[in-house]
């Protein structure tokens, strides 16, 4: 009971009382989706307002959803190899894809294994782009930075900041010990130890995406591991030195989706923000959003956004990078939890 | 009924409200944070319990107990600093600047808290990197040959923190300053004791209760701040309070994060044992 009544004050707190307002559509998402550009089109069509929750990390994610009453919530984005947690969870409800656009989805963006559980498709991808390095041109030898081998060598040492989320940056410390995502068990996880330290000790910080951006454009340092295309193409205008490679040993490939909150009382509403979200228009707004750019799941966002807006987000090179990109690790909750000790370890020490 | 009677019931009545109040925002939250922490995880589900694993393990595992280390550590030395800047300047402003000057130099040393605590933090990052004003002025002057890193090191966090601890323990000791009877200064002087004398035998310890109240409002705020070591700190060290939110964001561990804010409250609450003999408001 106390417990209960813990998470429900917490869930207070964080603003749910402003999201039960009737005729609304309460939408738990990420900073992307807060842009006024993305939900003014669909809020005028539909005259309806959009409220949303940002939040960050699908374990913050699914605690608020679980601590909330049915009906609190409506569309919930949430990273698509996560879905399947959410639905054990029983936190999303089915959702009707006839009526969506995925026919011209990047393909390797659909992602169905993991946001069809089943048979029942639960989520649908929206956005997606790659957990690899970025850098400052005019700082470091880009050469170097086709190979993670660089961050290791010592020529780049305190001039490194790390992203600070562990699971891509894991993925990537894998790939750079030759450990696949997929294979990052436990065991696995051990032989990361030594590497993952090393880098901790030659970076100079790790930080969240403000702080990551800010000390890019600042040239507080040169190189993050855990960057992509979502972190300096809003910085792109400023500074066009600030780029991204995928290197030899691959990246890490990120993906949201779009779900429908179980008990929804608006599930019609929330389908249709949902396919507004997901038609060329709401693509091309979602992925150049004012808090970061991705590439859009469905390909024929490519008629709305201009060639410039194109060319950073590298969509002739697509192809390439999609070859080579992994899947986020999806850890049960034995090993996420060893990496988040270790994580923290490499934090603290 | 009695008029003693009728009294004691006026007063109840009285009180009852903030009573109310502490009962419902304070002991009953703080009895359900004392229950949570007693629960455990079993995957990413919170089991409940009444065990003290949590406990225990923030003792022996050595980056949770280094936690409590690094906000000791950090809380100690911005306190002492902040003491030592904010003496002298609310002495001055108390004695030195004419009186009709006062309130506009108590203006200037509050400005700080007019400004957001995160964009005031973002600021310091900008002013303390390696590229910002402090760098290029040092380097500049030729004082140093290359900058050194202040940025992301505890030094950063330090500097944040006494940034805005000052101007708090100023505004402490300037009130308890301002209301000493010029009297005991001239007493003594009277008496034969020089300048420095009358500061350090008089001035100083009458300022105690002012200085010791500022000092526990630096500590029970330092320590328990998450976004100065979060943003200046560049991550390079976890203090209790990023502890608990590692727990509640990354883990969704309420249980350990629970465990972690009842050892921070009793953190703080030894603090205010250690200073309970002088805070007491009526001596300001």
């Amino acid at each position: 009971m106390l417990i209960k009544l813990t998470c429900s004050a917490l869930a207070v707190t964080a603003g749910l009382a402003s999201a039960a307002q009737a005729e609304d559509l309460n939408a738990l998402i990420w900073c992307d989706h807060a842009d006024p550009e993305l939900l003014q089109p669909f809020e005028e069509a539909h005259d309806v307002r959009v409220n949303v929750k940002e939040y960050e990390g699908t374990a913050a994610g699914l605690t608020l959803l679980e601590q909330s009453r049915p009906g609190d919530w409506d569309v919930m984005v949430i990273d698509a190899v996560d879905v399947g947690r959410a639905v054990e969870r029983g936190l999303l409800a089915p959702l009707p894809t006839e009526d969506l656009a995925t026919g011209s989805y990047f393909p390797e963006a659909v992602l169905a294994d993991h946001t069809t559980i089943d048979g029942t498709t639960y989520a649908v991808t929206e956005k997606f782009g790659y957990n690899t390095i970025a850098y400052n041109k005019a700082a470091v030898d880009p050469a170097d930075m086709e190979s993670l081998d660089a961050l290791w060598s010592g020529k780049y040492d305190g001039r490194i900041a790390i992203y600070d989320y562990y699971l891509p940056v894991l993925g990537l410390v894998g790939l750079e010990a030759g450990v696949a995502t997929a294979d990052l068990d436990a065991e696995a996880l051990e032989t990361l130890r030594e590497p993952l330290m090393k880098l901790g000790a030659a970076s100079k910080q790790v930080s969240d995406v403000v702080g990551s951006q800010t000390a890019l454009a600042t040239g507080e340092v040169d190189v993050l591991i855990g960057g992509g295309e979502w972190l300096t193409a809003v910085l792109n205008a400023e500074n066009p030195d600030l780029d991204w490679t995928i290197p030899e040993e691959g990246g890490l490939l990120w993906a949201q989706s779009l779900a429908i909150v179980e008990g929804t009382e608006k599930p019609e509403l929330a389908l249709e923000f949902i396919k507004y979200v997901t038609s060329p228009e709401g693509q091309a707004r979602l992925a150049t959003s004012s808090c970061y750019w991705g590439m859009p799941a469905n390909k024929a966002a490519g008629d709305v956004l201009s060639d410039e807006q194109k060319a950073i987000l590298r969509w002739d090179d697509q192809a390439d990078y999609l070859a080579r990109a992994q899947l986020y690790p999806v850890p049960d909750a034995e090993t996420d939890t060893a990496m988040q000790d270790l994580w923290t370890d490499m934090l603290q020490n | 009924m009695s008029i003693e009677r009728q009294e004691r019931q006026q007063g109840a009545a009285l009180v009852a409200p903030a009573l109310l109040w502490t009962l419902a925002f304070f002991v009953v939250p703080f009895a359900a944070m004392v229950m949570m922490s007693l629960a455990h995880m079993e995957g990413r589900d919170i089991v409940q319990g009444h065990d003290l694993g949590n406990y225990l393990k923030i003792f022996t595992d050595p980056s949770l107990r280094r936690g409590i280390f690094v906000s000791l550590e950090i809380t100690v030395v911005v306190t002492l600093i902040s003491v030592l800047l904010a003496w002298p300047l609310a002495w001055i402003i108390a004695t030195r600047v004419p009186p009709r000057w006062r309130r506009m130099a108590l203006l200037l040393a509050v400005l700080p808290f007019w400004t957001s605590y995160v964009v005031r933090s973002y600021s310091w990052a900008l002013v303390l990197g390696e590229k910002g004003v402090v760098m290029n002025a040092l380097v500049g002057l030729g004082l140093l040959a290359e900058p050194v890193q202040i940025m992301a090191t505890r030094a950063a966090t330090v500097i944040g923190f006494v940034h805005f601890f000052v101007m708090l323990l100023t505004l402490t000791i300037y009130s308890n300053l301002i209301q000493l009877s010029p009297n005991y200064a001239r007493a003594a002087e009277d008496l034969g004791a020089s300048r420095w004398q009358v500061i350090r035998l008089v001035i100083l310890p009458l300022t105690l209760p002012g200085v010791m109240t500022g000092a526990f409002l630096t500590f029970v705020l330092c320590i328990g701040d998450y976004i100065t070591p979060q943003i200046l700190g560049g991550n390079n060290e976890l203090s209790l309070p990023q502890l608990i939110m590692l727990q509640l964001g990354r883990r969704g561990d309420f249980p350990m994060a629970s465990a972690l804010s009842v050892v921070l409250m009793v953190i703080v609450t030894l603090a205010y044992a250690a200073c309970a003999r002088w805070l007491k408001m009526e001596r300001l």
